[in-house]
């Protein structure tokens, strides 16, 4: 039986009231350390509350419209793996795991590689069945302190992933995670929580895609959590193709130690209000982190990715690219901190923001911000934001090439900066064609 | 072929082709000579359809069409083409993926079917060696970082590729070693036929020792104000052009 709160019309005391129902309902449980975390976190979001435009990190990102809406906390959907079938993306294979409304839905989703290489448990089992683990993980580097957004996913996330790699591993089959929200009937919220610890020497690939259906609004609050010990390496990448109603807003905390590579894609399709957060902390001597984004917002689409890179080892390397190609009224944001620490001398990092704006209406927001407390380091950053290259048009059209393919082949061949670093075939070919049916559109 | 009549064009305020007139036929080559600022590479652009010119008066009628009603790619693919004076870089694109494109879509234009994977890289093999050019150049972006010989020679294996009814090269021999220029040169003679036609602009008679010209003019502040046989081209060179802004004064 699940309660409604739609007596509620103030979305955050609806979310806290949940949060109370929910502790009722619990036994022993509500003693548990874990238990006592995640009531602190609570606490923290009802102190500090969702955030306005005042907050330096939200100043052209507005959740006024997003906390209007009303939600129902109510995961239940009668989706079957037919509904799933149009979502599919060709020719891929996996490990792919099905979370409905936040939900993980076993009898959807399919395992495939063996336990020795990874172990894959739900969140939901794992916080109620490894106590130990996820007391030593579980919000040990989200930070929910200065995020209302962290703080209300660490208290109330119910389900998610946790994904263990065992040392000198290498995980064969690559992890996804499909995020669908069922907003068919009303409008949805969904609270996934992730948790991905990589040990030493190991190896593994994850992507997470988070997919709407129906026409009602939908709200996804993620957080997920990588750690990667000494000389691990994971392939991430976040893929958003989401409906014109559909708010988003996901935190990814990566942990580096010694000599660990981390490299991401962050892919904004489509989404009404799209945030994504990537901290990284490169903790360790030669670790390396490498950034790669691309968002195509168009009609009144908003779209904000922040990233930090914390450099708080010496010898350590980030190198960053996000792309984006804004039409109509869409609105984007990129705010890239890079922190370089005291003692992380010999630091490279590296920033690159490059924009297309292929509409009066459409315009972009760029804040590099690099804070150095290191004096032998390399750091360079640079954004621009301009419109299509009309000598390269011209160009285009007086070898027969008319003006609307000019145009794509040329966002195409920008947005492929991005793209080609993705080594998931299947994905990348799907995002290709999306992105190509979407300059052509 | 193309016929110019009375061709006035402007960007912004300024007049810079003012009455312009030329003929060509098919199977002509012409050279186009003149100081710089001319208005040389302004034909070219207005011919191509660059969009940053006003044309206020005059006609240019393509093989009994309209050649300002068009666009710019619907006149590439009736046969137009332009060898740039500065070709553009296209980052992300290769040559081959951009002339593959552009092949298609003057195929498309004119009714034909497309050419597969299989008959564009016959096609183009055989192109490549017409030109000396190299593999690794096509497949890296388009012009991007191309050296100045290396952008030109891409010019001309563009334009054997398209193989067009009336090409327009606006300088290519500018920055083209003695070698590349014959290359180039023989590129352009190769495709020489009595179907089509090329204007040849130029400052040298050099590249005029190679592609010989049928009809020689001279460009001055916009008009066409002397044309004559090749040979007009070796009095260029011997006197320069005072004589002939003299005279263009005058009258
Ligand atoms: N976009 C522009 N804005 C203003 N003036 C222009 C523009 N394009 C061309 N012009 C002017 O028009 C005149 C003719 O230029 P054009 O490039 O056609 O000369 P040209 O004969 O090709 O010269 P060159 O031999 O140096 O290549 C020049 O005075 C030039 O400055
Ligand atoms: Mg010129």
């Amino acid at each position: 039986m699940t309660p409604s709160y739609a007596s509620y019309n103030d979305f955050k005391e609806q979310l806290l009231a949940s949060f109370r129902d929910n502790e009722e309902r619990m036994n022993g449980e509500r003693k548990s350390p874990l238990h006592q975390l995640r009531r602190s976190a609570l606490k923290q979001f009802e102190q500090l509350g969702f955030p306005t435009i005042r907050h330096e990190e939200w100043k052209y990102s507005n959740v006024n419209s997003l906390i209007k809406e009303n939600f129902a906390l109510d995961t239940a959907s009668s989706l079957t793996a037919e509904d799933l079938v149009p979502l599919e993306i060709p020719n891929l294979e996996g490990n792919i795991l099905y979370f409905v409304n936040g939900i993980y839905h076993p009898e959807l989703s399919r395992i495939v590689s063996p336990s020795e290489q990874v172990q894959i448990t739900s969140f939901a089992d794992s916080i109620k069945a490894d106590t130990e683990f996820m007391g030593a993980h579980f919000a040990r580097y989200a930070d929910y302190q200065d995020s209302a957004f962290t703080a209300l996913n660490t208290a109330m996330a119910s389900d998610g992933v946790v994904v263990r790699v065992p040392a000198n591993t290498t995980v064969d089959q690559p992890i996804i995670l499909r995020f669908i929200t069922d907003a068919r009937i009303s409008n949805i919220t969904s609270q996934p929580r992730n948790l991905v610890v990589i040990g030493k020497n190991a190896e593994v690939m994850m992507a997470e895609s988070y997919r709407t259906l129906g026409e009602n609004s939908s709200f996804v609050n993620v957080v997920t959590e990588i750690v990667l010990d000494r000389d691990a390496r994971m392939q991430y990448y976040k893929v958003l193709n989401e409906t014109a109603k559909a708010y988003h807003i996901g935190t990814t905390q990566v942990h580096q130690a010694d000599n660990s590579h981390f490299y991401s894609a962050s892919i904004t399709l489509n989404g009404q209000f799209v945030r994504n957060n990537l901290n990284i902390v490169l903790n360790g001597q030669h670790a390396e982190a490498f950034m790669y984004g691309l968002y195509m917002p168009n009609g009144r689409q908003h779209v904000d990715n922040h990233t930090l890179v914390d450099h708080a080892m010496p010898n350590s390397y980030s190198n960053e690219l996000y792309k984006g190609i804004l039409d109509d009224n869409s609105t984007g944001v990129f705010n890239g901190k890079i922190f370089v620490r005291p003692d992380a001398q010999k630091t490279n990092a590296y920033q690159s923001c490059k924009n297309v704006v292929m509409s009066p209406g459409a315009s972009m927001n760029t804040k590099p911000q690099l804070e150095i407390y290191a004096d032998d380091v390399k750091c360079s950053h640079g954004t621009t934001t301009g419109q299509l290259n009309d000598e390269a048009l011209f160009y285009m059209r007086s070898r027969g090439i008319p003006k609307d393919e000019a145009r794509t082949l040329l966002l195409y061949a920008f947005s492929q900066d991005v793209l080609s670093q993705i080594k998931i075939k299947p994905i990348r070919e799907y995002l290709e064609g999306v992105v190509r049916e979407k300059l052509t559109k | 072929m193309l016929s110019i009549s009375n061709l006035h064009a402007s960007i912004g305020e300024k007049e810079i082709l003012r009455g312009l007139n030329l003929e060509i036929n098919a199977g002509e080559v012409h050279a186009i000579m003149g100081p710089n600022g001319a208005g040389k590479s302004t034909l070219a652009s207005v011919l191509a359809g660059r969009e940053d010119y006003d044309v206020t008066s005059g006609s240019v009628v393509f093989d009994g069409k309209d050649l300002l009603d068009m666009a710019p790619e619907e006149r590439a693919a009736e046969g137009i083409f332009l060898a740039f004076q500065y070709p553009i870089e296209i980052p992300g694109v290769s040559t081959t993926n951009f002339l593959k494109t552009a092949l298609n879509e003057i195929r498309k234009y004119r009714g034909q079917d497309s050419l597969d994977a299989v008959q564009f890289l016959k096609l183009m093999k055989e192109k490549m060696k017409l030109v000396n050019i190299d593999q690794s150049l096509l497949s890296r972006s388009l012009n991007e970082g191309f050296s100045g010989g290396e952008k030109k020679r891409n010019e001309i294996f563009q334009m054997a590729m398209l193989e067009p009814k009336l090409a327009i090269l606006d300088e290519t021999d500018s920055g083209l070693d003695i070698d590349a220029l014959r290359i180039v040169a023989d590129g352009v003679n190769k495709l020489r036929s009595p179907e089509r036609a090329t204007i040849v602009v130029t400052h040298y008679q050099r590249l005029l020792d190679y592609i010989v010209p049928d009809y020689v003019h001279v460009l001055y502040k916009g008009r066409i104000v002397k044309s004559g046989p090749k040979e007009l081209a070796l009095e260029l060179e011997e006197k320069g052009y005072d004589w002939i802004k003299a005279e263009a004064e005058a009258i």
